[in-house]
């Protein structure tokens, strides 16, 4: 069972069952995104506020499988409280490594195209993603990558939708 | 053939599994380094040789269009077809195949067409449709979508009880001055089979069609129409061992006569002037387009191959397996797991949706396949019905004509692992 393994890390694990940022901040003022997956059921609320250029705080709600969820709350720790200039960067180097795959899967199923890689990805630098490098196990199993982004495309379009520029 | 197979095998006789299996290419690969256990029958069956065989032959010696061409294999191509409208009438005991078999995509889109043609030019705004919990998207949504473009229809539903069996007690109630019935005749989700003939019989006191989603009883039971009473009935070919592309919806004939065409095109008409068609008489009426020949070929080799079996023992196998599995997995993993619906009996199909702890089942589903074992995790297009009991997902394992107790037992051994690897 090594491939499970390599899939399901034991931060991973740790982030399924203690997840942080857990909940949902009062909207407004934050600005709140829901996200599902159409194909299991899985739903993210990434509820957030845009100060000064940074992501200043932000919570995760909803309910799913391990790795939309550990998704979600690795992300949380990983950019709340960080310039929005760097959050985005971040947002773009994760779906890099998942997008290597991902594009190979056919047209997205939110129809918007977000999921899928537009150019060859660049080589993607592991070490900045710090603990997030362990979800790159999903790329093996195509089908739990849309687990995988699917608070990260949330969060992308929370930003969009608040006009959010770096300061 | 098998001695097994022989059609003078009596209905009581157990099935040859292990002959059975060998009709069925894709369970000799492996998945992961273990051999293929496939408990997904209820999302799509695989399909035996003599099912592809008989495509292949179809497409090497006789492909031509239908109901076209005079020449030797357009006359043979054609006849194919028919003949399997008639194949697929007698397999549910239509009155009338020849004129009441309309072949579409899958009952998806067969249920469709009874909600745009029948349903558009019945149902007034205000009219009350009577739908079930455990109805599938694909009796719901056509039905909301109707709603919408007649400014809104009175959608009604009966619930299911703690069991997951229909709530009948309050059915006069709901059926007052309802226009027709949407009713699953097997859940997809729960394994329930309800008292279809006793739903009708009270909705046709009450003046009301039953639209029946045929789905999942029709390729695991012997099913007639005659003795279920309702007026429409859909299934699939995929989920009964056919090819993809080709559903059925069988109709009352007088029905049928009094609907407008669904889709329009070639094959549908009798006249075409430049401001206005006549439509052609049912069933051509509602097959616009070149349809699914091959399919049609396909579909009729896999109800001879179900014909040939006898779909009682395919019944009495399925219910048996039910109980084994329901049993074994309460013996083996106790109140850690949980299965969604009736106990096994007469009322229910050989469906377990299974919650396990609190592994969510994308993540079971994950585990099993390591184990070479195909399961559907998620919502299976009956989101209501998920809500109504309180889960986002389950894994659902389904059982075939060619499951076994070692299925059950691999599947029970993934589920462990699953509890193991999420602690």
């Amino acid at each position: 069972m090594a491939e499970l393994e390599e899939l399901y890390r034991e931060i991973i694990l740790d982030h399924y069952r203690s997840p942080r940022n857990r909940g949902e901040l009062d909207s407004p003022p934050a600005h709140r995104v829901e996200g599902f997956n159409p194909l299991c059921g899985d739903e993210v609320v990434v509820s957030m506020v845009v100060e000064d250029g940074k992501l200043a705080d932000l919570k995760i709600g909803g309910s799913g499988c391990s790795i939309s969820q550990s998704s979600a709350s690795l992300m949380s720790a990983a950019v709340k409280g960080r310039p929005v200039d760097e959050v985005r960067r971040l947002i773009s180097t994760f779906k890099g490594m998942m997008s290597i795959h991902e594009a190979n899967l056919g047209p997205d199923s939110n129809g918007d195209g977000s999921d899928v890689a537009e150019s060859e990805p660049e080589e993607i630098d592991l070490d900045k993603l710090g603990e997030l490098a362990a979800l790159q196990g999903v790329v093996k199993f195509p089908v739990r990558i849309k687990c995988a982004t699917l608070s990260w495309n949330a969060l992308a379009q929370g930003l969009d939708e608040v006009g959010a520029e770096a300061s | 053939m098998t001695p097994d197979r022989s059609a003078a095998a009596p209905a009581s006789a157990p099935l040859n599994v292990e002959a059975l299996r060998k009709d069925f290419p894709l369970l000799t690969r492996t998945v992961n380094g273990r051999p293929v256990v496939y408990l997904d029958s209820a999302s799509s069956a695989l399909q035996p040789q003599a099912v592809i065989s008989a495509m292949s032959r179809y497409y090497e010696t006789t492909h031509a269009n239908v109901h076209r061409g005079v020449y030797a294999t357009a006359e043979e191509a054609t006849a194919l077809y028919e003949r399997a409208r008639l194949v697929a009438g007698r397999f549910i005991g239509a009155p009338d195949a020849a004129h009441e078999i309309v072949f579409t995509k899958n009952t998806t889109e067969s249920l469709n067409l009874v909600a745009q043609s029948w349903g558009r030019s019945n149902l007034r705004a205000g009219d009350a449709v009577l739908l079930t919990e455990m109805e599938h998207h694909a009796n719901i949504v056509p039905w909301m979508i109707l709603s919408e473009e007649l400014g809104g229809l009175d959608l009604r539903y009966i619930p299911i009880d703690s069991d997951g069996r229909l709530a009948l007690d309050d059915l006069d109630r709901l059926v007052d001055g309802v226009k027709v019935v949407g009713l699953s005749t097997m859940s997809n989700v729960l394994g329930t089979i309800p008292p279809v003939r006793h739903i009708t019989s009270v909705a046709h006191e009450a003046g009301a069609l039953v639209v029946a989603d045929g789905a999942q009883l029709v390729p695991h039971s012997p099913v007639d129409v005659r003795d279920l009473g309702v007026d429409f009935i859909a299934f699939s070919a995929h989920k009964m061992m056919g090819p993809t592309g080709i559903g059925v919806l069988w109709g009352r004939a007088e029905l049928l006569n009094a609907m407008p065409p669904f889709l329009g095109g070639g094959g549908m008409i009798l006249d075409v002037k430049l401001d206005s068609f006549k439509a052609a008489p049912p069933p051509a009426r509602f097959e616009a387009g070149t349809p699914p020949i091959a399919e049609a070929v396909g579909l009729t080799a896999a109800i001879a191959y179900l014909g040939e079996i006898g779909m009682d023992r395919i019944r009495a196998h399925e219910l048996a397996l039910t109980n084994f599995a329901l049993d074994r997995l309460d013996e083996k993993l106790g109140s850690d797991v949980r299965v969604f619906g009736p106990p096994a009996g007469e009322d229910r199909g050989g469906v377990l949706s299974i919650a396990y702890r609190d592994v969510h089942a994308h993540d079971l589903a994950q585990v099993l396949d390591q184990f070479g074992v195909c399961v559907r995790p998620g919502h299976h297009c009956a989101k209501p019905l998920m809500r109504r009991l309180g889960v986002q997902a389950t894994a659902r394992a389904s059982l075939s004509l060619f499951s076994d107790e070692h299925d059950i037992e691999v599947l029970i051994e993934g589920l462990l692992e699953a509890g193991r690897l999420f602690g």
